[in-house]
């Protein structure tokens, strides 16, 4: 057999051994068998390998050169199907496992869930971010006080007849008549203006209680917030300004208010105050006035070095028009069902 | 007070342009609660003569009533009114007639035969409140005109104003005029009085005997009276501003009352015993007031008796029956006075007997308005009797307690501009303030002026300096004073506490539990099926019911309701919680004089064990801060004995939770476990979490081990975990009891508790000796509690 013949037999063994093992790479069912058949093929005595050894046989070096890239690109092309089919059979595997994992998520949606804070809650801390914005702090007070806190020190002494109007609660505390269930917040204005000093800029959220039955607009127990200003250089246009920037942040740009003449003990000049909605309408929101120059007194503060002003309103109603609640009652039942809402 | 738009008129030309009306006397504070249509002419109502009336045998609630509507034909209409008789004049909505409500008058009849109208009513045609019979109209109108103008009535309305309480003259007419006047510049005069020559002199001696309650009695005595009704514009009027007419001496009094705030009674002289005298009750005395009722007297209450000192009025109140105007009445005896008013409101309120005149004499008349309003009740007295004598020497009693026609107030100028934020002159100040009346006396103070202002004696209320600073921002115009928001000297935030308060919150409302408010007042036995006592409970003095006379000392109770509530409702899930104030009284002797009222957090789970309850102490304790010592040995009464436990601090009880006791839960008929963690928030949220120091991270391995340990029940985990970190020192840096269990392999009255340690030390890897050290330290010490090490 001539260098030549022998040269072209191992090319065509070659190739032969190489179409087989390409064969049986694309036939392999698994990736075990797979991996078997690369450990079978990279053994010594694979078919190919033994191509290697019969090399020596040729004596020329182009022939050693040409059976030499021969096996390369063989050995190469079978790596490369080896990888391939490994990625086949990987990709396969996952995309199997996927697919057995499969998953209805809405056996999964359960009913706990974050509480509901009750809606006066809500407009109360409302209505705190929105004074604290506006250079306010938030002073608190007890709500069993003293006749003279809530009527007294707010220049209604114990003959005064608006005070008639508050409809009080009164408790077997103390001396008869003494001791009471707030009507207003107003009474922390007078532990405010002790204890503080000017200036002050104070809002005063809670709850006040009033001797009322209770229908779709009044209960005996709700909430009020107050606010309170005392500084040198205060007037009536502060107060103004006040409720209209408050009007604003609260509301809305698009609402603004007015102050009308209006009588309380504890101020004066007082006001109502009004704020006016996108479409036209008035709606009357609460009262105010500057501190009547008694109350500052009552507070130790001394009217003829400091002015201030005042305002108030209830907190219920907003809650209760913010979500259309029919009856204020509705509010108070602790029904879930109500709660869950909002 | 309602103000009728064409009566105002009589004070002033104000006109009829509604919303200038209504904005000027909102703009003054005089709110505008609402504005109502009145004597609305209806097209189509002509007068008309009754002929004849008879009735049908197949109809028996109605009759057929032949009426004359001035052409001479006769009309025939059905008609459910009988008060009618032949030649009475009646108004007849004739065919084509839409009437107020939208009816439209159509010969529909009945039985067949049609209906040529329909006789009206005083309701039905707007100018009575009497639904009862057809309306009688006056003998003299002409048969086919228009009712309305043959009344004169035009279309009107009333301002229902809300008149505040500092403002008595403006219970009256004049004071709103006077205001409005003022205010729209326009010039004001207060209506005619009687200026008839008075006839001869009757005297009745009047004497008051309490001198501080009644500063003024006049007493006139008027003859030639004929009682009969007032004449129809008198009646339309009184009706218009929501009173009856009674007849025309009630109503000549009533009229005076509105226009120029000034009550007045009219006694029938002839009833009179020798004189009057003014005094307070004895105790015992009765009296019969005009309602018929015997009244029990006060010695608060003052009395207007005749000259042998019996009672015969209620001073300010109400009239007695005896001396009471009668349709024989001839001569009244007509008592103009000024009472002090809060003696007045005493006795209107203790008798629940608060009228129109009761309320004036209150909130104040005017002392120096006495002579106007008797000359004015003349007037409006002979305009139905027109033989009316006005008889001289009246009695006019006037004590020294009676308030002066002026008082004068100081102003300063510099201080109303301080207050308003105005640059107000003297001047300007002057000319408002004489508009209503006001006047400037005189002017000091060159470089700081200051007003001495003279206020007129229907101004009770303006007495100091501010309430004059209030009538300048008045008349001067709320809206003319400017907006200025203040820069605030402070910086608006939430106080430590406040903030706490609110992450507080948010973590229990992260735990699922809605926010109730229940109310604060309780029924007696409230605390009680709770498990707490009432010793400590305050009662309301003047509770609305019975069932809501304690208040709170716990918010249990409140939440058990709520319960209730939603377990009747069938809830699923129901967490909830409040946030609020209980109000236990405490010791007597606290140093405000105020019960020792704090804030409370109660949460609550239906269905749920103190495994819950734990788990929300613990989450709230480690977000919180919050740091106590469970103690099981007392629980807090009301919570489960066996399954609660105390959160103490040494002697300071924080709180408590667990379970609701089921003795409370069948009180309160919960038929389901009830987990519950109340807390005292005053000590809680004051504290300032302590701000951690950051110590650097091991950077040494760890030694993880786990002991299982067979724990006899009496020995409770909390305290084997206390011994193993006493035992474990500074190396144990993670201790968890991970597994409890109780079966198989355990003695009956113990479980095993598996704990996971970790050593780990911050400067060096731990050598095997030293961790079997440490680990035989931790068996040494369980030992010692009696757990025994599991194989």
């Amino acid at each position: 057999m001539s260098e030549q013949n022998t040269v072209g037999a191992i090319s065509q063994a070659i190739e032969t051994a190489r179409d087989s093992a390409l064969q049986a790479i694309k036939s392999a069912s698994d990736l075990d068998a797979l991996r078997a058949l690369g450990v079978e093929l990279n053994k010594k005595e694979s078919q190919l390998n033994s191509f290697k050894s019969d090399m020596g046989k040729l004596s020329s070096v182009e022939d050693k050169r040409t059976i030499g890239q021969l096996l390369n690109a063989a050995a190469t092309l079978i790596s490369t199907a080896i990888e391939t089919r490994t990625g086949e059979f990987t990709e396969l595997e996952i995309s199997n496992r996927i697919a057995r994992e499969s998953l209805d998520l809405t056996e999964l949606l359960t009913q706990r869930r974050r509480g509901h804070s009750h809606i006066v809650t809500q407009a109360t801390q409302r209505l705190e971010d929105v004074f604290v914005g506006l250079g306010f702090q938030i002073a608190e007070g007890p709500e069993v006080e003293t006749d003279f806190n809530n009527f007294e020190a707010l220049n209604m002494p114990k003959s005064h007849p608006a005070r008639s109007e508050f409809d009080t609660m009164f408790l077997e505390y103390g001396e008869p008549g003494s001791v009471l269930l707030r009507t207003h917040t107003s009474p922390v204005q007078i532990r405010v203006m002790k204890s503080w000093k000017p200036p002050i800029y104070a809002i005063m959220p809670g709850r006040v209680f009033r001797r009322d039955t209770p229908d779709a607009t009044h209960m005996p127990v709700f909430h009020q917030i107050e606010g309170l200003v005392v500084d040198r250089g205060i007037t009536f246009a502060h107060l103004a300004g006040t409720i209209e920037a408050f009007t604003k942040a609260f509301f809305g740009d698009d609402f603004s208010s007015r102050l009308r003449p209006s009588f309380f003990p504890f101020t004066e000049p007082s006001a109502e105050f009004d704020i006016r909605r996108a479409d036209g309408e008035w709606i009357e929101l609460g009262g105010c006035g500057m501190v009547h120059p008694n109350v500052l007194r009552s507070g130790g503060i001394d009217p003829e070095e400091f002015t201030g002003f005042a305002f108030g309103f209830g907190i219920d109603r907003m809650a209760k028009e913010r979500h259309k609640v029919g009856d204020i009652r509705e509010m108070y039942t602790n029904d879930l069902r109500f709660l869950r809402q909002f | 007070m309602k103000i009728l738009n064409s009566w105002l008129n009589d004070f002033g030309v104000f006109g009829t342009n509604v919303e200038k009306l209504s904005t000027a006397m909102t703009s003054l504070g005089l709110a505008v609660e609402s504005v109502t249509q009145v004597d609305t002419p209806i097209k189509g109502v002509v007068v008309a003569k009754v002929l004849r009336t008879e009735r049908h045998p197949d109809a028996a609630k109605v009759h057929r009533v032949y009426v004359d509507a001035g052409d001479g034909k006769e009309l025939h209409v059905w008609c459910g009114a009988f008060n009618m008789k032949p030649g009475d004049l009646i108004p007849l909505a004739t065919l084509g007639t839409t009437m107020p409500d939208g009816r439209l008058i159509t010969p529909r009849g009945i039985l067949g035969i049609e209906s040529h109208g329909m006789l009206c009513s005083g309701i039905e045609l707007g100018l009575t409140t009497d639904a009862d019979g057809i309306l009688i109209l006056p003998k003299n109108l002409k048969l086919g005109k228009d009712v309305f103008s043959a009344l004169d009535i035009k279309s009107d309305c009333v301002f229902d104003l809300d008149v505040t309480r500092n403002r008595p003259d403006c219970n009256g007419y004049l004071g709103v005029a006077r205001d409005l006047g003022a205010n729209l510049r326009i010039k004001i005069a207060a209506p005619m009085g009687d200026k008839v020559k008075k006839g001869a002199a009757r005297t009745i001696k009047v004497t008051i005997a309490d001198k501080k309650r009644c500063a003024r009695y006049n007493m006139t005595v008027m003859s030639g009276v004929v009682v009969g009704d007032s004449p129809n514009w008198i009646a339309r009027r009184l009706t218009n501003c929501g009173m009856r007419p009674i007849n025309n001496v009630v109503d000549a009094s009533n009229m005076v009352m509105l226009e120029l705030n000034q009550p007045t009674h009219a006694f029938d002289a002839e009833k009179i015993n020798n004189g009057f005298k003014i005094r307070c009750a004895r105790s015992g005395e009765t009296l019969v007031t005009l309602d018929g009722q015997t009244r029990a007297l006060e010695t608060t209450d003052l009395l207007i008796c005749d000259g042998k000192d019996n009672p015969i009025g209620l001073a300010g109140v109400m009239g007695g029956a005896a001396t009471e105007i009668s349709g024989q009445t001839q001569t009244v005896a007509l008592e103009t006075a000024w009472f002090e008013g809060s003696g007045i409101a005493r006795t209107a309120t203790r008798l629940g007997l608060r009228s129109e005149a009761s309320m004036r004499f209150e909130r104040g008349v005017d002392p120096h308005g006495v002579d106007h309003a008797v000359s004015r009740f003349a007037f409006l007295l002979r305009e139905s009797c027109p033989n009316l004598v006005v008889h001289s020497g009246a009695s006019d009693v006037k004590e020294k307690s009676l308030p002066a026609k002026q008082r004068v107030v100081a102003l300063r100028v510099a201080q109303l501009n301080r207050v308003l934020g105005t640059k107000l002159t003297t001047k300007d100040i002057s000319v408002i303030l004489a508009r209503i009346g006001f006047a400037t006396k005189s002017v000091s103070g060159a470089k700081t002026p200051s007003l001495k202002i003279a206020v007129p004696s229907w101004r009770p209320d303006c007495e100091s300096e501010i309430d004059l600073v209030e009538e300048v921002a008045r008349h001067y115009g709320y809206d003319q004073l400017g907006k200025v928001v203040p820069q605030s000297t402070m910086h608006g935030r939430l106080s430590p506490l406040q903030q706490r308060r609110r992450d507080l919150r948010d973590v229990v409302l992260s735990m699922g539990l809605s926010e109730a408010m229940p109310n604060p007042f309780l029924a007696p036995g409230d605390l009680t099926k709770t498990g707490l006592t009432e010793d400590n409970a305050i009662l309301l003095a003047n509770p609305l019911v019975f069932e809501e006379s304690i208040l709170r000392t716990s918010l249990r109770p409140g939440l058990l309701k709520a319960i209730g509530y939603n377990i009747s409702h069938r809830a699923a899930n129901i967490l909830l919680f409040e946030l609020g104030h209980v109000y236990p009284s405490g010791t007597a002797e606290s140093v405000d004089g105020l019960p020792d009222e704090y804030e409370s957090l109660c949460l609550v789970a239906v269905g749920e064990t103190s495994a819950l309850a734990l788990d929300w102490w613990s989450q709230l304790s480690s977000v919180m801060n919050f740091g106590a010592q469970l103690d099981q040995g007392s629980v807090e009464p009301g919570f489960h004995p066996k399954r609660s436990a105390t959160l103490r601090r040494g002697k300071q009880i924080l709180g408590c939770v667990g379970e609701i006791d089921p003795r409370v839960l069948a009180k309160n008929q919960i038929n389901a476990t009830v987990a519950c963690l109340e807390l005292n928030l005053s000590v809680l949220l004051s504290e300032t979490p302590r701000v951690a120091n950051a110590k650097p991270v091991s950077r040494f391995p760890r030694s993880d081990f786990d002991l299982a340990f067979a724990v006899p029940n009496s020995q409770t985990a909390g305290a084997v975990m206390k011994a193993l970190r006493q035992a474990g020192g500074v190396e144990l840096v993670v201790l968890e009891l991970f597994d409890v269990y109780r079966g198989a392999g355990l003695a009956d009255d113990s479980r095993s508790l598996t704990f996971r340690l970790c050593l780990q030390a911050s400067d060096r890897t731990l050598t095997d000796a030293e961790v079997t050290t440490i680990r035989q330290r931790c068996l040494d010490a369980a030992a010692k509690l009696g757990a025994r090490l599991r194989d």
